[in-house]
Parts: structure tokens; sequence; C-alpha cells
């Protein structure tokens, strides 16, 4: 090739212009490609969390511009039972539907992970609790536990197992249990499925070295699939946690915080304070104390679960 | 250590069968490589020996136990996969010991094998590394170190170079041969690479399609392949085929593609006139005046020789030379196949036709 001389134009040395140089900036351009992102996250993110927090500090009233009043919410809200019911309940539905739905939905995502007649179907029968609009679902549910055609109070009735219907919503403790049960329905399948896409990515000659090893079935779940499945099993679990603590839609459609406050989470009574009841900055106060709890629920995934060592990707020996 | 015997050995995946009865008697050991072009059932065979699929008919032995029902784990073998399959999660050390682990052995008797197969492997100062912080021949070797410390009765190797780079895999090669040699553990070899085969084993058994086409030594596969498959798979180039007819009019020759006569030793019993095909590998001609007319199309010098494309009767054959010829394409030469090297198949069946 040496005797073949390519032809090449001269290039310009012309001194570019700022406009030009700066057309050809790539942080210049890549500041540009961020902007929608960017502005879409500071109108309907950024803004609406710091108008919260900003309303909780104020007396703002529905068709009444608020004062600063410090603190002032808050104090109300420290000597008020009702918020340190809602808390409770808030933690209590979460902790206890989060570990079933984590359970149910390993079970289910090994289950579907086996080799078995209509796989495909059974999959996508999974995902359908997660497709239902909530609100349609917490109808259903409504009927289900309604005190005088409960189809459950009808089913047990005929058997003879009861004489009179349960009061499903009317009963503070079956309440809870009521729309903890329907929390756990709607959310198992996302957990479910995404841990059936991180046991996919398992090698099966992992499973085969190791059974050749002379591990049981057993000791490949527990040497194998669950320390792999860590990562996932983080990530999912923390946003599960996220999505039950900050639940409305539910409650909201099955009882409305009842009976006697017995269901009401903080979103429910932060709804019920600012909207129903018009105290915007009271209930801006409540939906703003649920950011520590949140907080700290990301806090304990990203230290205690965040990428281990043996992972892809990180240089961190 | 013990002997292995497949017996007579079927595979059906549903009605369909990949291995239509396949008998290897493997000794106590030896070094055995299964080899053949894929989906030939090596593979399979290779997992039905491990445990991993069952066996559909036929017996399968490990010392003097029939294995068909014996748990993978029962059976000792240990195995190495083409992806290695280490655990991602586990250092160095502990994969090689979690075979150990499992059978409770105490953390004292671990540690001490964990240490004498590393020693072997050279893996020592990676005891504490991830299996993604090592290169491709160490996670090699952290493999087969996992299958050393256990001490089992059979070495399985599932194509276990192929994820490797030109180079280490022939340095992989002399390293496994050399650990055979030293360990004496019966091994169970699947390749594609009819190299590795030639070069790594005791004795080869060349499958295709589901059934053995031959077993025997490299050296005899390649000097007397008992048919026209097994000549084509075992060697580099690969063999010659000439079709065409045998001529016995007082001396025995060979016609091929547009009348070219090529020379035969012997000529088998009333063969005259019958359809045949004349094989002959690359290294086996000679540049000669009695030899047959050839055009030259391409010359591939790779330095220790020279590998010549050349069309012989209208046909295309490969010739290999030590020595340096000056040849350029379309140059006319005379192409000689040694008759005493060379190969006549039957036309129909492929089956070796001269002694």
């Amino acid at each position: 090739m040496a005797d073949v001389a390519i032809p090449r134009a001269k290039p310009q040395m012309t001194e570019a212009g700022a406009w030009a140089q700066l057309k050809h900036n790539r942080n210049w351009l890549g500041f540009w490609f961020m902007v929608p992102a960017m502005v879409f996250l500071i109108f309907f993110l950024a803004y609406p969390l710091g108008l919260g927090i900003w309303l909780s500090f104020t007396d703002t009233r529905i068709g009444r511009v608020g004062h600063f009043i410090a603190f002032e919410n808050y104090e109300w809200l420290w000597d008020d039972s009702i918020f340190w019911l809602s808390v409770f309940n808030t933690l209590l539905y979460t902790f206890v539907a989060s570990a079933i739905k984590f359970g149910i939905g390993l079970y289910l995502a090994l289950l579907l992970n086996e080799h078995m007649p209509f796989k495909a179907m059974l999959r996508a029968m999974v995902l359908i609790p997660f497709i239902v609009p909530t609100v349609l679902s917490a109808l259903a549910f409504w009927w289900i536990f309604d005190s005088q055609f409960s189809i459950i109070s009808w089913s047990l009735k005929h058997l003879g197992l009861i004489n009179q219907n349960i009061n499903f919503l009317g009963d503070t403790t079956w309440a809870r249990i009521c729309v903890i049960f329907a929390n756990i329905w709607r959310g198992v399948p996302f957990v479910a499925i995404t841990l059936l896409a991180g046991l996919q990515t398992v090698s099966p000659s992992l499973y085969e070295a190791a059974t050749l090893d002379g591990a049981t079935r057993w000791q490949n779940f527990r040497y194998i699939t669950y320390p792999l499945l860590t990562p996932i099993i983080a990530v999912v679990m923390t946003f599960s946690v996220l999505f039950t603590f900050t639940d409305f839609q539910l409650i909201w459609a099955m009882t409305r915080g009842g009976p006697v406050n017995a269901t009401h989470l903080m979103a429910t009574l932060s709804y019920q304070r600012a909207i129903i009841a018009g105290q915007l900055g009271e209930g801006a106060a409540i939906s703003s104390a649920m950011i520590p709890f949140l907080l700290a629920a990301i806090m304990v995934s990203w230290f205690g679960l965040q990428r281990r060592k043996w992972q892809q990707g990180e240089s961190n020996d | 250590m013990s002997s292995v015997q497949i017996r007579d050995v079927r595979k059906s995946f549903g009605n369909f069968e990949v291995l239509h009865g396949v008998t290897i008697p493997i000794e106590d050991g030896q070094f055995v490589v299964l080899v053949g072009p894929s989906g030939c059932g090596k593979s399979t065979l290779l997992r039905m020996l491990a445990g991993l699929e069952n066996i559909t008919s036929g017996t399968i032995s490990i010392g003097d136990r029939v294995v068909n029902n014996v748990q993978p784990k029962e059976r000792d073998i240990a195995m190495v996969f083409q992806n290695y399959a280490l655990y991602p999660h586990m250092t160095v050390a502990d994969n090689m010991g979690f075979s150990l682990k499992l059978r409770n052995a105490s953390s004292d008797e671990i540690n001490k094998r964990v240490k004498r197969a590393a020693e072997i492997l050279a893996l020592s100062p990676l005891l504490d590394r991830y299996p993604r912080q090592l290169s491709g021949g160490q996670r090699q070797r952290v493999a087969m170190g996992r299958a050393i410390v256990r001490d089992p009765q059979v070495f399985l190797f599932d194509e276990p170079l192929s994820n490797l780079d030109a180079k280490l895999r022939v340095a992989m090669r002399t390293e496994i041969k050399e650990l055979h040699q030293r360990l004496k553990t019966t091994t169970v070899y699947v390749t594609h690479d009819q190299i590795e085969a030639m070069t790594m084993a005791d004795k080869i058994v060349v499958m295709h399609d589901g059934i053995v086409e031959q077993m025997g030594t490299p050296l005899e596969l390649y000097d007397k392949p008992d048919n026209q498959f097994v000549a084509g798979f075992i060697g580099s180039p690969a063999m010659n085929f000439l079709k065409g007819h045998v001529r016995v009019n007082g001396v025995a020759t060979f016609e091929g593609p547009n009348g070219v006569k090529l020379p035969l030793k012997t000529a088998p019993a009333n063969s005259d006139g019958r359809p045949a095909v004349y094989g002959v590998r690359p290294e086996h001609f000679t540049i000669a005046d009695d030899g047959a007319e050839a055009e030259i199309i391409v010359v591939e010098p790779t330095g220790s020789e020279t590998q010549v494309f050349a069309k012989v009767g209208g046909e295309q054959v490969v010739a290999v030379f030590r020595e340096r010829h000056q040849f350029n394409p379309g140059d006319k030469v005379r192409l000689k196949p040694d008759p005493s090297l060379v190969h006549l198949f039957d036309d129909a069946t492929g089956k070796r036709m001269n002694a």
C-alpha cells in the first residue's frame, strides 16, 4: 500500500467561532440531551416534594394561603395518638406483607423455574394480579370481604363451619388481615417474576457441578441459588418495601382507614387530613414524616445488601 | 482409579434416539478421548457417565459396579465443564473445597487437600481470589483443581479447552496430559477437535451420528481408518478423496475423475472396475515425473511447511510439503501419492477396502 497515496483534502484551518466550538463540545451536547429528563424530574418529583415539605411548615388550608409556623404541625402530630396508630399500622402492614410476599414470591419463582407443562401459561397467570388496576382488585376484595355478601362467609356457612357472617372489614384484627392479604395478592407477582428473572441468570451448569460435588437439592439452594440471588433480592425487596409503605389505593378503596382507624396508613391519614378535611399543612406534615422511614429502608438495602465483592464489573477487591 | 465399561448404551429424547448402542471399554488409568462433530452424541454420553442424563438402555459400570441407577454424587467421578462452572460467589479455595465441605470433611482436611491440589496446578497465590478475577487459563485450572481435590475414580472433561484462545489451548493440552501422567486417573475427555484427541489420547473413540465409527490409538486411526468418515475426520489438513474406479490390468491402478491415473500398491481381490474412493493425505504427496498432472491454485506457506491447493482431474486436492518448492498459481506440476500410504474406500458403504 506504500505506493498508493491517498489524496486528502487539506483541512480548512480557519479559527472556529465560539458557537461552532460549542456545537462540537460533547459536554454541551450531553447537557441538552439531559434537559428533558431533568425538566421532567424537577417538575414532577423535586418540585412537589419540596412543596410538600414547605407546606408541612405552614398552616395552609384548602382555599387559604398559609403562614409559616415552623414545627407546629409536627408538634401537634407528636401528641396525636391517631398519627402514631397510623405509623404503627404502616410498619405492621409493610413488614408483614413484605415478608410474606418475599416468601411466596421466592417459592413461586423456584416453582416456575422448574420444567413443567404449561410453564409459559403459568408464568403469564402469575402476572394477572399485577396487571389488574389496583382499584378494581380492591373493589373485588371489598366484595369478597363484605359483611353481608362475602363469598367466604357464604362458603363457610354452607360447609357448616360457621353460623354467622364474619365481619371481615368491621373487626379491627380482621380488617388488618384482609388488607394485608389483598396487598400480598397484588404484590406477589412483582416479587415472583423478578426473582424468576434472577433465577434464570444462574447457569444450569453450576447446579450440575454442585450436584456432582455431592450437593442435595437443599444444599443447591442454600449454597448456589440463594447467594447468587441476593443482589436481586436486595433490589426487589427494597422496591417492595417502598411500594407497600406508601400504599394508598388498596386501603382507600377497601376500608378508608377504618374500622376505628385500624387500617389507617400514613398515606391514607395524610390524604384524609389534607384533602378531605382540608388541612393541607397537617397532611403535608404526615406525608413528610414518611421520608425518614423511606430513607431508612433505602439505606438498609444500600449498605446491607449492596453489590457483593464477587460480582462482575466492580473492582473493590 | 478404576476401569469404565460402556455396554450397548442407547439414549433417546422422546422418540428421537441420539445414541444407537455404544460400547466402549475403558481400562484403568487410560486417557480416552471421545471425538466427533457436534451432535454426534459424545457430550450426551459423557453426561450419562456423570449421571446428569438417564440411560435409556444398556449399562455403564465404573469399576465393577453398574451405575445406571446410582446418584451422580455416589459415582465418585469429577467433571470439568466447558464453561468451567465455577461458583462465582466463592473464592478459588472455596470452589475447590466445596465438595469436601458437602461431605463434612474437617477444615484441616479440606485445607490440606486444597493446598496440595493448588500446588500441583500452580494456583497457590490465587486461592483467595474470586473467579471473575482470574484469566481464562487460571479458571480452567481451578476447574481441574476442583476435580483433583476429590481424588475421584474417573475424571470427565467436557470440551474443557474450547473457551480458551489458540495459544493457551496448546499449553493447557500439555498441562492436562502431564497431569494425567502424574495422577494416572482414568480420564474420559470429550472434544470436537481432532488435534486435541490425537495429542492427548491413549485411545480415541471417533463418534458420528450416535454410533462409534472407530476406536483405537491415535496412530492406528491415522494409519488405518476403518471408513471414509474417520479418514476425513482425523488428520489436518483433511485427507483428499477422489472418486473413481479400481482398474486391474496386470498392474493395479485407480482411475480417478476425468481419467486421471493414480497408483495403487495392490488392488483388493475381485475389485476390477469397482467404484471406489481414493484417499490420500496431503502430506503423502510428492512431486514426481510419473505423478498425476495438477494445476496449482493457491499456495499457503506456514513456515514449517507449505500447503498447496491444486486441481487434479478437475477436483481440488491439498498437498503439504515440508521442503520449499517455488510454486505459483497456474503452474502445472505432477503430484504423486505414495502408493503404500494410500487408502481405498468402498464408494457405497464408505468402508475401507485395502489392507
